[in-house]
């Protein structure tokens, strides 16, 4: 088979992986001689007609597998085209590509393929090639397979920047019914290797996996409420120190399993889980909260579960720019983190009017009836029984 | 006071403007009566020459915004950026923590526009390949908003640092031979190439991971507007991935699941299941070809002697002498520990003996390799292998000599002195003693002496509960 036809294949096998990050690895410049360097915030290198970014060469080593999950299209019963490229394809593909700067790096992951061990070493040779011989300092995220031998783990942590190991469906019964071969205790004990020797290294000043772990959840192939989901990302993010939880609404693929839902799940549902991990991670947001405000545990489509909190919450509003505290900015609809940070910067030279507060962010029309600033006190807004028609963005439903 | 004019380089000329800017201020020009403009010709200016005018003591937040601004487009710019020095010099040293008032706004947009612009050149310039004997450059054409092209110089030599390359912009042009950058003139679209050999294969790459499923035009357009389409040869590829997404995504969904064309791989799925390591050869293969976890050796020192032995030892890690023959315990401690078995009655051929550590940690000081201690992270690394090695192994008793064995075996620092004795490892019965090496160390003879009896005695021990063990099994 000719290269770009194992690329075609290849690359539509692992376009169902939501992660591309290529951010988080220590700043790198390629060394005398060598290709390539990491600025620490990613570069998005082009995207596609899905509004996806394309970062790093997404690809499968091989769409050949022996496992069966249901939910994959590579699986063993799949009818799907299967291709296997070698070692060295890989690594000239992603040296070739990045020679031409169509790509940050490689993003390599691989259906199993005679025995986890097996495909494990092969896709850490990749990696070991491209760093030893080729001095690549481009970025390197290797999908880690839970299956393999522990030290295999350990050596592909040696040349990759970041490792993820995909639980894919949060629950024991789902991963029984769908992902036969996988199992939820070999998972968790691989993540929590990782995150073992990623501190370690991390304390030791070496060099292990540096951005650390993700793993990508499949959302809507089984029946895991949002709020299971969430409760599953916070364990993670909190148990192993997680760099980020994908989440990645189920596909419908060709050659599809019968075990599967035979729609997929709207994308707004994918987004507002995408938001409501954001509020965990960076806005001191509880899941019990996010849970509250949900519908039998399933985020509310129309709205994003931030207003849905402040909707829910309207006794706490309106806060005071000039006086309010940190935190509870932070839950006004509307102002993220850096504008938060510029009104606590601003506010202690100036007294803030609407004027102010309309140049510290880009949506103070969202923000306004939650916020008291020196020339506007929102009237009795918070009382409105269309509160939630006024201030839902008008295009929250058009956004995918 | 009369208007002061100042004629700057086209572009972004940063250097002419922070002697103009000192010049201004050492005398007292007020924003309202400084003219900016730019011509081709170099910087001109009104008035006595700013060349000696002292430098401006700035904060460096401030610094930075000029810094990214002066590449902006907007003819305005210089005359903004002066109103900024002037007003934090007259005492508003902390204007730019107030991001609501309205100049610093505007500056911060422009420094934004400015970020932006620098992100989608480092993200969109396409190189392409011009093959020359034996070498190859690569030249890519590229329109950015902004005078952004000596700030981008920095991550292209970065990140291409070992290739030839050229980057050719109305607005001019970098070239890097690998040594040096030289900034050149203007360049045309017609003077890059027109292909590239490989772009074929990008777009069946751009192509394939697109997935229909998910069309979302508005945002791949916010993200990557259709002004920089033109230099991006994958975008020819975006209607006819558009056109075919809904009909593709249709026949996905009312094609109903097929049974499987092949039958069942069982016995593949049998034999991944049953892939374990069984073999101390495996194992050893596996460690051999493996890169060390340590900086040092890069040969892996393997464990020596038979399996289902009484007693198995493991050491720290292998030396200098270790490394060079590739045996472990034939340097100056590992003779130590020969001697001290025979006295305690054990035959060395008869034991199984490894290390913590399979490589040789060390740092070169001139011609000596200094042995380096392993960090608690390094030996977790190894851990795996010293674990299946045992359970392949099979001793009767495990003797843990010194520190860093007993951190392999149990997984955890404890000190020798409070646990010096028999033990309970993971991988069976045990006896945790000092290593041999810590003999050698001993300044003082007498104690040297003790200790060294002391260490033939727990071996002795060692041995009875070996037997014990064995019997016990038995």
């Amino acid at each position: 088979m000719e290269l770009f036809e194992k690329l075609a294949i290849l690359a539509a096998a692992a376009k169902y992986d939501a992660s591309c990050a290529s951010s988080g690895a220590p700043k790198r410049k390629a060394a005398e001689g060598g290709l390539g360097s990491t600025t620490g915030a990613g570069i998005c290198h082009a995207y596609t007609p899905d509004g996806r970014c394309v970062s790093l060469l997404k690809i499968l080593l091989t769409n050949y597998c022996l496992f069966d999950c249901a939910y994959c299209i590579n699986r063993r019963s799949s009818n799907v085209r299967r291709a296997r490229f070698s070692v060295d394809e890989v690594v000239r593909l992603t040296v070739e590509f990045y020679k031409r700067n169509y790509i940050e790096g490689l993003f390599l992951s691989s259906g199993i393929i005679r025995s986890a061990d097996y495909t494990m070493e092969q896709l850490m040779l990749v990696a070991r090639k491209l760093r030893r011989e080729h001095g690549f300092a481009g970025y390197i995220h290797l999908k880690t397979i839970p299956e393999a031998s522990p030290w295999l783990i350990e050596q592909a942590g040696l040349w990759a920047d970041r490792m993820s190991i995909n639980l894919e469906l949060p629950t024991a019964a789902s991963l029984a019914k769908l992902a036969p071969e996988k199992s939820g205790a070999t998972i968790e004990k691989a993540m929590d290797q990782m995150h073992a020797r990623i501190a370690e290294a991390r304390e030791e000043k070496r060099r292990f996996s540096p951005a650390g772990q993700s793993t990508q959840v499949i959302v809507g192939a089984d029946a895991t409420t949002d709020t299971e989901l969430l409760t599953a990302s916070a364990t993670l993010y909190q148990r192993f120190k997680l760099s980020r939880v994908y989440y990645s609404a189920f596909s419908p693929i060709d050659h599809a399993s019968s075990l599967l839902p035979p729609k997929a799940p709207p994308l707004v549902r994918e987004h507002r889980l995408y938001q409501a991990d954001w509020l965990l991670r960076n806005y001191a947001f509880s899941v019990s909260e996010i849970a509250a405000c949900s519908n039998d545990n399933m985020l509310d489509l129309e709205i994003d579960p931030k207003l849905a909190w402040a909707l829910k919450n309207r006794g706490s509003f309106p806060v005071d720019v000039n006086t309010g505290p940190r935190e509870m900015l932070l839950r006004v609809p509307g102002l993220g983190t850096r504008a938060v940070d510029r009104i606590l910067s601003a506010r202690r030279h100036r007294r803030l009017r609407s004027e102010d507060v309309r140049r510290l962010t880009s949506s103070f029309r969202r923000a306004a009836p939650f916020l008291i600033t020196a020339d506007h006190r929102p009237t009795r807004l918070t009382d409105r029984v269309d509160l939630r028609e006024r201030v839902a963005a008008p295009r929250q439903l058009s956004l995918l | 006071m009369a208007p002061r004019s100042v004629t700057l380089r086209e572009g972004a000329d940063l250097d002419g403007f922070r002697l103009a800017a000192r010049g201004l201020i050492a005398a007292g020009v007020a924003p309202c009566d400084a003219v900016w403009q730019t011509a081709a010709a170099p910087s001109l200016f009104d008035g006595p020459s700013p060349e000696n005018a002292a430098p401006i003591v700035l904060p460096r937040e401030v610094r930075d915004l000029i810094q990214s601004v002066v590449c902006h487009r907007d003819p305005e710019r210089y005359g903004l950026l002066y109103t900024l020095i002037w007003r934090v010099t007259q005492g508003e040293r902390s204007l730019l923590e107030i991001a609501s008032d309205p100049l610093v706004y505007r500056l911060m947009a422009m420094a934004k526009s400015v970020a932006r612009d620098l992100h989608k050149m480092h993200a969109f310039v396409r190189f392409r390949r011009v093959a020359a004997e034996g070498s190859e450059r690569f030249v890519a054409w590229f329109e950015p908003d902004h005078y952004i092209l000596e700030a981008t110089a920095g991550f292209f030599v970065d990140r291409f640092r070992a290739l030839d390359w050229s980057i050719l912009t109305p607005i001019g042009s970098l070239h890097w031979n690998r040594e040096a950058l030289t900034l050149g003139p203007p360049g045309e679209r017609s003077d890059a190439p027109e292909s590239d050999d490989l772009e074929a294969g990008w777009g069946v790459y751009y192509a394939s991971t697109f997935n229909p499923a998910r069309v979302n035009v508005a945002e791949m357009q916010k993200q990557m507007p259709k002004k920089y389409w033109r230099n991006m040869a994958e975008t020819k590829l975006i209607p006819d991935l558009l056109r075919s997404a809904g009909s593709r995504v249709e026949s996905v969904m009312t094609k109903a699941p097929a049974p499987p064309r092949k039958k069942d791989p069982a016995k593949a799925v049998a034999a991944m299941h049953d892939g374990d390591v069984r073999t101390l050869a495996d194992l050893n293969a596996i460690i051999s070809a493996a890169d060390p976890f340590v900086p040092g050796g890069k040969r892996a020192v393997l464990g020596e002697g038979p399996l289902s032995p009484s007693l198995a030892f493991v050491g720290e890690q292998p030396g200098d002498q270790e490394d060079l023959q590739g045996r472990p315990f034939v340097g100056p401690a590992g003779q130590l520990l020969t001697r001290a078995l025979a006295e305690a009655g054990i035959a060395r051929d008869a034991c199984y003996l490894t290390n913590a550590v399979k490589h040789f940690k060390y740092e070169q000081r001139g011609k000596r390799r200094l042995h380096q201690k392993p960090t608690a992270g390094e030996v977790r690394h190894y851990r795996w292998w010293l674990m299946k090695e045992l359970e392949i192994v099979r001793p009767s008793l495990i003797v843990a000599l010194g520190a860093t064995a007993v951190l392999a075996l149990t997984d955890k620092a404890l000190p020798i002195t409070k646990v010096r004795g028999p033990a309970m490892f993971d991988a069976g019965p045990g006896f945790i003693t000092v290593h041999p090496s810590y003999l050698l160390r001993l300044p003082d003879e007498s104690a040297k002496q003790d200790a060294y009896r002391a260490f033939v005695a727990d071996l002795a021990h060692a041995r009875s509960l070996a037997v014990q063990s064995r019997a016990g099994a038995a």
